[in-house]
């Protein structure tokens, strides 16, 4: 399975998706969300949402100089962070930005495909797909 | 307090040196919480007695509380400064993103003093502060343009707040507003002015930190049931489906909707500028305020043809509620919904007070009637009751101040009543223009004695409504409920949750959440705490001139039936008495 942005025209901005993937490690504030919504240039034009598509043929995994980031069986990848050195070419080899940036430890977020973000979307924004399904990307 | 969340943590900005530097300030936050309890103890300090509100000394102080960035709907901003419109004390609350990006910054307050030699604005990008230059930016006809220019600049899309003046805050009208998020606002008792006064354009502001729990357990499972309660309930439903503009059907069927300058509480045209009528036709969005899943706020879309050239057009998103539509449509007898949009709409452009700008405007209407003013002070206008075209002209003299009679709108009716006469139907309490309610004695007496002179205050419009018409309450005891919530709420602004939430966040839910945060106050401790913190905001009051004794209440309440009927001065009088002694007793 995996987290698809099945219609970002409903998307208020709320950033309900945004808090609930921090807070799957039980922690407040916003260092460890690997999904972020924006305007799309302004609030009047509503928002985009951010989230790692789950590639079956992942760049991000492709330029980790220290395999820390192992394609995963259905799509996307898994962090070891104990490999990873927080050189950033993951973070720029993603072309949707879907790789987000943990500053207080200097690694990347990675999403899990957990699905913890859907409970918590207010209206429909997000779905969780059979992976292989082309995902529509807000 | 948890360890690091940077609660207490309090940026200090400088305009004047161009300076800035952090304190802890764990004294202040462990005893009075946050937002606006901390926001008040912050004003006591940095702004000695009789301060000019538009001078280098006035501070600006924003506030957020423990549960930001922890809890949804802890989204709220506290704005505190002397407002240069009342001369007391200037609160303002607003919403959209700016409470998360102040907390993700890593700061429980800010504080910004002096004033710039040049227009800047401020970029604050977690421990990061730059003076830009904006003299690029001064002057510019439209406050969206001044937000996208920012935006454009600045890096944190997603994680920023962008907060700006218009034009009506750098010619310093007194209710000129700050706008964040182009459809938010610190709006009432000009907070624009201010801004403009230290030729300060905006702030931006962006963060993005975690906020570490120890009982992670507990933690997810209380937001979890604050999280269903807020998308489930009745009462958040309303606010999301139609939002506030529901109330003007209510409101005027009651009797308690304030119209042309409430010479009624009854509009005819009321359908027409409905909540239900704007959601039907012209409502192209719905947004949030960040953490929070309500998503109260409503977008109109309005098309409109170009005159020079077929089949061209521009579309507008235009933010619409209860206030602004009382303010802007029925106090002054606009029962065209384009018109309200097409007049809120250069309210937003000039970033002014809708509320007080509705009112100074049905003040000045009414004023033109009985002659009181001709088209010489008006500036050639002839304003009438309706004609939305000339009040657009109007707010544009009010903001460019062309002449001492404009000078004077400026500055709100209570001056500009002062001067012209017309006090009877100046319809002010405590210096700030009327909200949106004729409910009944609570609704002005909530008015009168709020330490804002707001609505929200107290919400008396709420005992009007749901008690008044069954039981009838001595004044003593309206007085006593009154009191009674304002203390309450003083809890609610300091952990700066929005009041809407405030039947979701009960006091015990509250206590649970302030755990989590680790603060360990029982009820009873909040209780007391809301009593300090008021006692505070009134003791400020008075050292700068405020008295109950001595507020002016405008003689039109007592003419116009109410919802529940006529209101009593006697009784009036009778309850600010008693609101008086309780207060004086505290302080």
């Amino acid at each position: 399975m995996r987290i698809s942005v099945y219609d970002p025209q409903r998307c208020i901005g709320c950033g309900s998706c945004m808090f609930a993937c921090a807070r799957r490690a039980g922690d407040g504030g916003l260092s460890n969300t690997a999904i972020a919504v924006r305007s799309s240039g302004g609030i009047s034009k509503g928002f985009s949402v951010i989230v790692c598509r789950a590639c079956t043929d992942p760049p991000c995994s492709k330029v980790c100089p220290t395999n820390a980031l192992i394609p995963r069986k259905g799509g996307g990848v898994i962090l070891n962070p104990t490999k990873c050195i927080g050189c950033e070419n993951c973070r720029e080899a993603c072309p949707i930005g879907a790789v987000f940036w943990n500053e207080e430890i200097n690694k990347p977020v990675i999403c899990v495909q957990c699905g913890y973000c859907v409970e918590f979307c207010p209206h429909g924004v997000l779905k969780m797909e059979d992976s292989g399904v082309a995902a529509h990307v807000g | 307090m948890l360890d690091d969340n940077r609660l207490s943590k309090v940026l200090y900005i400088d305009l004047t040196k161009k300076s800035y530097w952090v304190r802890d300030r764990i004294d202040l936050f462990s005893k009075y919480i946050g937002g606006t309890g901390v926001g008040i103890k912050l004003l006591q300090e940095e702004c000695p007695k009789e301060t000019d509100p538009l001078g280098k000394d006035n501070p600006i102080i924003f506030a957020v509380g423990p549960l930001t960035g922890l809890f949804p709907l802890a989204s709220k901003t506290v704005a505190m400064f002397k407002s240069p419109h009342t001369g007391n004390l200037g609160e303002s609350h607003s919403g959209g993103r700016s409470a998360i990006a102040i907390k993700m910054a890593g700061y429980g307050a800010i504080v910004i003093k002096g004033k710039s030699d040049i227009p800047v604005y401020l970029a604050i990008h977690g421990d990061h502060v730059y003076f830009r230059d904006a003299s690029a930016l001064w002057g510019m006809k439209s406050c969206f343009t001044v937000g996208r220019i920012i935006r454009e600049n600045e890096p944190g899309a997603g994680l920023r707040t962008i907060m700006r003046i218009g034009k009506a805050g750098e010619n310093l009208v007194s209710y000129a507003s700050v706008t964040t998020e182009t459809f938010r606002h610190f709006g009432r008792l000009g907070l624009g002015a201010v801004f403009g006064s230290k030729k300060l354009k905006g702030i931006i502001i962006s963060g993005k930190r975690s906020i570490k729990v120890q009982d992670k357990k507990t933690y997810k499972e209380l937001y979890s049931e604050i999280y269903k309660a807020a998308v489930d309930s009745p009462l958040m439903k309303k606010y999301h489906d139609l939002g506030t503009p529901e109330n003007i059907l209510k409101l005027n069927e009651m009797g308690g909707l304030p119209t042309r300058n409430l010479q009624k509480g009854h509009f005819e045209f009321a359908e027409n500028i409905s909540g239900e009528n704007f959601a039907e036709h012209y409502l192209g969005r719905r947004l949030a305020c960040f953490h929070c899943p309500v998503g109260c706020i409503h977008l109109a879309a309005l098309r409109e043809p170009y005159e020079d050239e077929p089949y061209f057009y521009k579309t507008s998103m235009i933010s619409y509620d209860y206030e602004p539509i009382f303010a802007l449509a029925t106090m002054l007898g606009i029962s065209e919904p384009e018109g309200f949009l097409k007049l809120m709409d250069s309210v937003e452009k000039y970033c002014i007070d809708a509320m007080s700008t509705g009112v100074v405007l049905a003040w000045a209407t009414e004023a033109q009637e009985k002659g009181i003013i001709t088209e010489k002070e008006t500036n050639g206008l002839n304003l009438k009751w309706g004609d939305y075209k000339t009040y657009i002209q109007a707010l544009s003299f009010i903001v460019e101040q062309p002449n001492t009679f404009y000078k004077a709108l400026s500055k709100g009716v209570e001056h500009a009543s002062s001067i012209y006469g017309g006090k009877e139907f100046a319809m002010a309490f405590g210096g700030n223009e009327m909200p949106g309610y004729h409910t009944g004695p609570g609704a002005h007496l909530g008015f009168l004695t709020g330490a804002r002179h707001s609505h929200l205050d107290s919400a008396g419009y709420s005992i009007d409504e749901k008690i008044l018409p069954k039981t009838s309450l001595s004044a003593e005891e309206l007085g006593r409920r009154l009191l009674e919530e304002e203390r309450w709420r003083q809890i609610l602004s300091s952990l700066v949750i929005c009041f809407f939430a405030r039947g979701i966040y009960s006091p015990q839910i509250t206590t649970n959440a302030l755990k989590i945060a680790g603060f360990s106050f029982s009820e009873e401790d909040l209780k007391e705490t809301g009593k300090v913190i008021h006692a505070e905001k009134y003791r400020f009051k008075e050292q700068e001139g405020f008295s109950l004794k001595n507020i002016r209440i405008p003689q039109r309440i007592f003419q116009t039936p109410s919802a529940v009927g006529n209101i009593e001065k006697a009784y009036i009088e009778r309850a600010l008495n008693y609101i008086n002694s309780e207060i004086s007793s505290a302080i």
